[in-house]
């Protein structure tokens, strides 16, 4: 049977329990708005349900601990083709093993969830290490990304942690919304100035400039031209980063 | 003024950048509420220069102005190079604002020696405590320990720093005697041996105290610089476990002469030794992180390490009769000694293995280098192919492998 759900993890969660519920087997699970008619048969779709779907929460946390809730949500926000299905195999599997599956990488269904949560996680590293603040006018200290995958839902507690005294926003250009911080809340946001991909000179202060420059400049006088391996470099620091690094 | 200090930065950053440390993990300090800044443990490279190194501090020099003259230092007061001092205020207002805008994880702050060891730690103190009480910053602040200077002024840096460190620099006091002739081993250990004692006094306190102040909780490190002299790989590792051992020192980094001098005293290289620094720290994982002994990696008969290839297959290589080791059933710590495999497969492939017998199949997926491990593992499926191999035939088939490998790499870019 093909589920269709809305597009939310709670949503997908949902369906999954509307799986279980009536007893009948996943054969597709589709965000609906992507969902494209006379592909799959007569497909149901399954409302968000909070309590469904803290339900299969519970049932995973019990058997496999929270670590696993946490790896399937964080699979989800990978957003890679038929993440939804690898979520619902997993819960399967679950529900029909007598013992804690996380760590059994003897699984294909685990292996490949751990390591859709390794790119996850590096994906997250690496907006901590690339986010690069410019100060407005304002007092206002803006970032754009655009990540691979959807991390921006995860980045909350490593910068509010880091940046608690001022305003700040970290704005996925990509999916088109944002983390909105101010002393001591965030929200996320949508904005109007959702269509730019850059953030204008005009808003900034000339410190702003100054320290753009600054860093240039210690990016420059640090390399160590008889060990340049750029090679090594590309690796970590790949060319898709670059355009909000104010050093390159 | 912005050209001011833009033109001090360049020279002290550029005089600051052959200490290779650039790490900012190990160290855990909490944020307060209007603060700035934390350490959690995990260092964040927030770049990488063009040769691949970590950027995770803004490292620079207070000044590059220096009363001694190390023929390995580009700063010595012989060389002719233009010579900047920042101001207190300078440094506080760099970090702050690069600290702001995400660049760096903190500041790595060292110094060239004016006019005499205290005036100049007291400088270094007075910045990383201004930053600390004046900004509430609580991001990572690494302090070079200047030898020589009081113990007043060494017990307030640890009180404000994360991570204080001493280099030796040359890795034996003969060859320190010859470049730089003012220095001796005593006036390095000093302060190392100051450093560590208060360090773990602290950390005991600690245990029943939980307001006792923290004392450089990222602990000590050190830097050797390999090449410049002639101290072999056996000294230099032994060197360094004694370092870890006695000194409790959380790093030890391994330095490439760069030659950056043509200063009569030191050899004239064509390019630095990556190569055998890659090694070094190859080696000194294997001590810190796999339960080697340093006298397994390099002994009277092998007093280098081989540079074909890295010092854990070495280790496999000259001990055919502990291999191969059978991975379902051999404890946690002699899988971790199976080349090709580390540390995180180590892990999975003990917690797998409760759950049925492994084979081949589960370990690729699991992530071991395969052609490497194959030759010293054995599976659910058991292939004793290489049982009694010859290890120099055995070293001859891993290198063609991957000379092989390179080679057809290169024959896509023709």
């Amino acid at each position: 049977m093909t589920f269709t759900y809305d597009g939310s993890f709670e949503g997908l969660l949902s369906a999954i329990f509307e799986s279980f519920r009536i007893k009948a087997a996943a054969e597709e699970i589709v965000e609906e708005s992507s969902f494209q008619p006379g592909l799959f048969g007569n497909p149901v779709f399954v409302p968000s349900n909070r309590a469904q779907s803290q339900r299969v929460k519970a049932g995973l946390s019990q058997r496999c601990g929270p670590k696993a809730v946490e790896m399937l949500y964080h699979a989800f926000l990978s957003e890679q083709p038929q993440v939804e299905m690898l979520i619902y195999r997993f819960v399967k599997l679950t529900v029909s093993s007598p013992e804690n599956i996380l760590d059994n990488f003897r699984e294909p269904v685990v292996l490949q969830l751990h390591r859709i949560q390794k790119q996850i996680h590096r994906e997250v590293h690496r907006m901590h290490a690339f986010v690069r603040f410019q100060q407005t006018e304002d007092g206002l200290f803006i970032a754009l990304i655009t990540p691979d995958f959807n991390v921006l839902p995860l980045l909350p507690p490593h910068f509010t942690e880091r940046y608690p005294a001022f305003r700040w926003l970290i704005y996925d250009a990509k999916r088109k919304y944002g983390l909105y911080y101010e002393p001591h809340q965030y929200h996320f946001v949508t904005l109007s100035f959702a269509q730019q991909r850059t953030i204008s000179e005009e808003l900034l202060t000339t410190a702003e400039k100054d320290y753009q420059q600054l860093w240039q400049t210690y990016f420059r006088s640090v390399d160590i031209p008889e060990r340049r391996n750029l090679k090594l470099h590309l690796q970590h620091v790949p060319k898709r980063y670059w355009k909000y690094l104010v050093e390159k | 003024m912005i050209e001011r200090i833009d033109e001090k930065l360049a020279i002290l950053a550029d005089a600051a950048k052959y200490d290779v440390s650039c790490a900012s993990s190990g160290s855990y300090r909490k944020n307060s509420k209007d603060g700035l800044g934390n350490s959690q443990g995990m260092g964040i490279c927030h770049t990488y220069t063009q040769d691949g190194r970590c950027v995770s501090l803004l490292k620079i020099l207070l000044t590059n102005y220096c009363i001694f003259d190390c023929a390995y230092c580009v700063s010595r007061r012989s060389n002719d190079v233009k010579r900047a001092a920042f101001t207190v205020q300078e440094v506080v207002n760099l970090t702050i604002n690069f600290y702001q805008r995400n660049y760096i994880e903190g500041l790595f702050l060292s110094s060239g020696i004016f006019k005499n060891a205290d005036y100049t730690m007291e400088r270094l103190v007075r910045i990383a405590k201004k930053l600390r009480t004046e900004h509430k910053f609580n991001g990572y602040i690494h302090l070079k320990a200047i030898p020589g200077a009081s113990d007043e002024l060494m017990h307030e840096a640890g009180l404000h720093a994360d991570r204080l460190s001493v280099n030796l620099e040359i890795p034996s006091e003969e060859s320190l005697k010859k470049v730089a002739p003012e220095k001796d081993y005593a006036s390095a250990y000093q302060p190392m041996n100051y450093l560590a004692e208060s360090i773990t006094g602290y950390q005991e306190e600690k245990k029943t105290l939980r307001s006792a102040p923290t004392f450089a909780p990222g602990g000590q490190s050190t830097q050797l610089v390999v090449g410049a002299t002639p101290e072999n790989d056996y000294r230099i590792l032994h060197l360094a476990n004694s370092l870890y051992q006695h000194q409790q020192l959380r790093r030890v980094y391994y330095s490439g002469y760069v030659p950056i001098s043509n200063d009569q005293r030191l050899p004239m290289l064509h390019s630095p030794p990556l190569v055998r620094e890659n090694r070094l720290y190859q080696a000194d994982w294997l001590l810190r992180f796999y339960g080697f002994d340093v006298n397994e990696l390099v002994d009277d008969q092998h007093p280098d390490l081989d540079q074909e290839v890295d010092p854990k297959l070495g280790y496999a290589l000259r001990h055919p009769e502990q291999f191969p080791v059978d991975v379902n059933t051999a404890p946690y710590e002699l899988i971790l000694r199976i080349p090709g495999i580390g540390v995180k497969s180590a892990q999975k492939i003990v917690q797998a293995r409760r759950f049925g017998k492994l084979r081949a199949e589960h370990l690729r997926k699991i992530g071991i280098v395969w052609k490497r491990a194959r030759y010293f593992l054995i599976t659910a499926e058991p292939d004793f192919r290489w049982l009694g191999f010859d290890p120099d035939h055995l070293k001859q088939r891993i290198l063609s492998e991957r000379s092989r490998k390179h080679s057809s790499q290169l024959a896509l870019f023709k």
